[in-house]
């Protein structure tokens, strides 16, 4: 009777290990749903959005410019930030605010993104902190949940 | 420095630790016996903020807050921004740090080096030493 029990608590554990495991790499390295707030990247994500985000091109290095990328903050290494790419390595970007009068531009420079958000007014993004390292991206953002599934 | 496809499993940490300390220390002794406040300072593998396919090794000299003496950075004094770290290799002058690339991001970090495991005869737990002439000038505890 004990033994039973003793058992069927092994053979859970061990199932929970086993799936606990396979969701981790899954999430890790296939991608997962992720919940966006704050006004930054509106109109295109709003706060609240369910987003699905995918993994593979991050191991691959399939980020183009334009892309959604969901990346660890650079001051704040415990929280996500959730961007556009405006530039790859290499590329040229304007680094001033679109309020001032005079431009100022510079290069991104090897192994860094520019992330900005598309509520370029409300949004604290390369502007502010300087270009990303392309290690700190999770994440490409593929869809979006429709907001209309969510009202009952 | 070297490629790395994925994340380390053990035996590939084992190589890293073996060649990239053998490059920065040309002969077998370790630098120094000095303890300070030896917890920060240790080594930590991380992703190379120029090339994110490389890992490279090197020790953390200071934390958020700090203000170092920099060797060759753009900047003779740099304030360690929040949520950064001033990583140096211990062969100065022949190490691609943060003399060279700056402060690294946390989010970059991705495990610490303790022991080496290979060759045999360089069996040792790694110190966490920081040489005083590495010291920061002003800690943000302090």
């Amino acid at each position: 009777m004990f033994r039973n029990a003793l058992g069927k608590t092994f053979r859970f554990l061990g199932y929970t290990v086993q799936y606990g495991c396979i969701a981790h790499c899954a999430f890790e390295y296939l991608g997962g749903v992720v919940v966006c707030s704050g006004p930054s990247m509106e109109p295109t994500i709003q706060n609240s959005d369910i987003v699905f985000s995918e993994n593979l091109s991050r191991h691959f290095y399939c980020i183009r410019k334009g892309d959604i990328v969901i990346a660890k903050s650079p001051n704040d290494p415990k929280s996500n930030i959730c961007k556009r790419v405006i530039g790859l390595e290499g590329d040229k970007v304007c680094t001033s605010n679109p309020s001032d009068f005079l431009k100022s531009h510079s290069y991104v420079p090897k192994g860094h993104v520019w992330l900005e958000g598309d509520n370029l007014r409300n949004s604290t993004d390369s502007r502010c902190y300087g270009p990303v390292p392309y290690g700190l991206i999770r994440g490409r953002i593929c869809f979006k949940e429709q907001p209309w599934r969510l009202k009952h | 420095m070297f490629k790395h496809n994925n994340d380390a499993t053990v035996p590939q940490r084992i190589r890293i630790l073996h060649m990239n300390l053998f490059a920065k220390v040309p002969s077998s002794s370790i630098v120094g016996h000095f303890i300070s406040n030896a917890v920060k300072y240790i080594f930590h593998d991380k992703r190379s903020p120029r090339n994110p396919e490389q890992k490279i090794i090197k020790r953390v000299i200071a934390l958020e807050g700090d203000i170092i003496k920099t060797i060759g950075y753009k900047k003779k004094y740099v304030k360690v921004p929040h949520g950064h770290i001033w990583v140096e290799g211990d062969h100065h002058g022949h190490s691609f740090d943060s003399n060279a690339f700056g402060p690294v991001s946390l989010g970059l970090l991705h495990a610490r080096a303790t022991h080496i495991l290979w060759p045999p005869k360089r069996w040792q737990k790694l110190q966490p030493i920081l040489p005083p002439e590495r010291k920061p000038l002003q800690k943000e505890q302090e």
